[in-house]
């Protein structure tokens, strides 16, 4: 019998999120982090003094943690070459005409523009540390919706801000929180009131165009009581040679009875390092739902974190890791029960391929406030070839009484038989595999946006070098 | 004679080092209905397998022929093209593809032509309406969670749709109840006509009911070691194996 050779799944057409512009940014941060260089970042973003002081006290805490040592190496970041601050040559703007030329073309490229047109609510354009546009509908405003960038929340809800800016992700959580809360710039800031339905989603796009910078947006979304909200955020990056860093951070406010979705499709270019911190507090009745799709980086670690805060809080996550040639991406969910009938179901599906690494990472836990907690996690992993590496690394730590608590795993490899069933269909073999990883990622595909979900249809053109045996 | 629409010569073949089928011949004309009997572990499902073109087994010699053409070297899915249909034994389960997903994109391949969305789900309800399924169930996921019953009528289904020339039933009645033995007999009917053949394994001659079998072929350890027509069934289900095989060593 021949030899069987293996079957590659072509890695998304990324020559779209390649092409970097020129750095026309007006001003950089030396590269490397001391308190100089905080207080300078600080200044030239106007901070008030409370968050000046927030950001000194969290480089102290930054500096006296050490790297995690759990997951992925982080050996080959060096913070030393990292510039942590650039500002591009954009004030920010409401209007797209306005926005320089080369960025514009960055974000046309990625389509923002024109999904605003046809079927967003609002829109947040990040390039590099600065937020250079932002839009939101009137009809919106009327109603009391806030979206804006974090600077501008900074100065005209300052209370709200300070009430709630890194109290749910606190900078001595870990080393990169730390460094967040340092460094951070740019982001979003939304704001729902009571009772106020956001009928078409908001989304804030995240671009990271300089060599060799780090990215440390911060989104902060509260979502009032009986509200609700589905939030979209896009990253993606030119390919550089010099390591990039992202450690934005994520604080979601989900108050009694609200409902909020989260959507991210993370699309880095390979020599992004990936450490991102996103948390959501979820009061009674509330609805968390968060949508992962993790393509891009050369290391990630993603672990959206839900505190079922108040009795009967729900989360939904449902996650999607692609792992090609040169990926580490170790990603997964994390639940905390705290509240009595608080319930959460986890649904991930991981692909590795060309010798790429993917790790299912989550963490239950059941308080001794948490009876009646209901937990059912779900984890399937793909792997394209032998060369692929996939892992799952569930930890359950159950203390509430009558826990109810599922989890199912499955690590497995296209199997011949189902091969065989769809070519014996007509189905040529090419065909076959691309159904059978489509059909494999299909449970996430359809929670997408469609623009997503077509994207990861590109994703999974499946190119066969040589046939079944 | 009928047109020869299936014809296998001395066929050998097994997987890796262990022969399974040791010289069979076999010939299926056109618009006949084959049954093949045969104990369990004699090679019945392998020969299915076979003549479908399961990669995990190896022709060493003998031909295979479909329509006078040689296709021992033809793929899977180019067999399909050319008018084969297995009716699995055990169906896969695929999930994320739905029924009619899976058999549009089949229709699609086998026909080469486009197959328009509306017209073929009316056929699709239609003839699932035929064999007495929920239309809801075209829009699972292929056997996910399907009963026995339900993944043999979704072979039927499928046979139905895709009309191929000959099909090979691989006990497709085994682990079914007397009523869905009748619909999937009555499905096997309605396929079958002039054009078009069966091949059959069968425990269980209720599927046969609706047919008028031609002939019946005994399979025991890889080869066909008897011949007949249907009252070689019957004479199987009250004599059993043992009386032929004591031929065959004596």
């Amino acid at each position: 019998m021949a030899e069987k050779k293996k079957t590659y799944v072509e890695d998304i057409e990324r020559t779209l999120y390649d092409i970097k512009n020129e750095d026309h940014s007006v001003y950089k941060s030396h590269s490397g982090l001391t308190p100089e260089i905080v207080r300078d970042i600080s200044k030239r973003k106007n901070d008030p003094e409370w968050m000046t002081e927030f950001r000194l006290k969290s480089l102290e805490v930054y500096n006296s943690l050490e790297l995690p040592t759990w997951g992925p190496s982080l050996e080959e970041l060096n913070m030393d070459d990292i510039v942590t601050y650039v500002q591009p040559d954009a004030k920010m703007t409401g209007s797209w005409e306005e926005v320089p030329e080369d960025i514009k073309d960055t974000f046309d490229r990625l389509g923002i523009p024109e999904a605003e047109k046809t079927s967003l609510g609002g829109v947040g354009a990040q390039y590099d540390s600065e937020v250079v546009y932002h839009s939101i509908q009137e009809d919106m405003v009327k109603q009391g919706v806030i979206y804006t960038d974090m600077e501008t929340a900074l100065v005209e809800h300052e209370d709200i801000v300070k009430e709630y800016f890194m109290t749910l992700v606190p900078p001595k959580d870990h080393k990169f929180a730390a460094l967040h809360g340092a460094v951070w710039s740019g982001g979003s800031f939304v704001y729902v009131p009571e009772g106020v339905h956001v009928e078409m989603p908001l989304q804030s796009y995240f671009r990271l165009n300089a060599a060799g910078a780090g990215q440390f947006e911060h989104t902060l979304i509260i979502v009032e009581k009986n509200a609700s909200l589905h939030f979209i955020e896009g990253c993606s990056a030119p390919k550089h040679n010099v390591t990039n860093l992202h450690a934005g951070c994520v604080e979601l406010f989900v108050k009694e009875g609200a409902r909020l979705r989260y959507s991210t499709i993370e699309n880095w270019s390979r020599n992004m390092m990936n450490l991102n911190t996103k948390r959501a507090l979820v009061e009674k009745d509330g609805i968390i739902e968060w949508v992962s799709g993790s393509f891009g980086s050369h290391i990630s670690c993603l672990y959206p974190c839900s505190v079922l805060h108040g009795e009967n809080a729900r989360c939904e996550f449902t996650g999607v890791t692609f792992a090609s040639k040169g990926q580490n991406l170790d990603t997964g969910a994390s639940v905390i029960h705290a509240a009595p009938h608080t319930s959460a179901n986890i649904n991930t599906r991981t692909i590795s391929k060309a010798g790429g690494k993917a790790t299912y990472r989550s963490a239950v836990k059941v308080t001794k406030n948490a009876p009646f907690a209901k937990c059912s996690v779900n984890c399937e992993s793909l792997m394209l070839d032998n060369l692929s590496r996939s892992d799952t690394l569930p930890v359950m730590d159950i203390e509430g009484d009558e826990a109810d608590i599922g989890h199912e795993a499955k690590i497995g490899r296209i199997s011949d038989e189902a091969i065989f069933y769809l070519t014996s269909r007509g189905i040529d073999e090419e065909e076959a595999r691309a159904m059978i990883v489509r059909g494999f990622v299909e449970p996430i595909a359809k929670e997408l946006p469609l623009e997503y979900a077509l994207e990861m249809n590109n994703l999974v053109n499946i190119e066969l070098e040589g046939t079944m045996g | 004679m009928a047109e020869q629409l299936l014809e296998i010569k001395d066929l050998h073949a097994g997987v890796e080092d262990k022969e399974i089928l040791k010289g069979l011949s076999l010939s299926v004309g056109k618009g006949e209905v084959h049954v093949i009997l045969g104990p369990n572990g004699s090679g019945k499902s392998t020969l299915m397998n076979i003549i479908m073109g399961h990669p995990k087994y190896t022709v060493t010699s003998g031909s295979m022929e479909f329509e006078g053409e040689d296709m021992t070297e033809m793929k899977t899915f180019e067999r399909s093209r050319k008018g084969l249909f297995l009716s699995f034994q055990t169906p896969e389960e695929i999930p994320g593809i739905t029924v009619e997903n899976m058999l549009r994109t089949a229709k699609q391949a086998i026909t080469g032509e486009k197959v328009k969305l509306l017209p073929f789900r009316k056929e699709l309800k239609a003839t699932m309406q035929e064999l007495k399924m929920d239309p809801e169930y075209a829009q699972r996921y292929l056997n996910v969670g399907f009963s026995g019953g339900e993944k043999k009528r979704t072979e039927i289904l499928q046979l139905l749709m895709l009309k191929p020339k000959l099909a090979l039933l691989d006990e497709t009645d085994s682990g079914l109840d007397v009523d869905a033995v009748q619909i999937v007999s009555e499905g096997v009917a309605k396929f079958h006509n002039e054009e078009n053949s069966c091949l059959i394994i069968t425990h269980n001659t209720r599927i046969l009911e609706h047919l008028k079998v031609d002939k019946v072929h005994v399979l025991m350890n890889g080869q066909i070691v008897e011949e007949g027509g249907p009252e070689l069934i019957e004479d199987i289900n009250s004599r059993g194996f043992a009386h032929i095989r004591e031929e065959q060593e004596g």
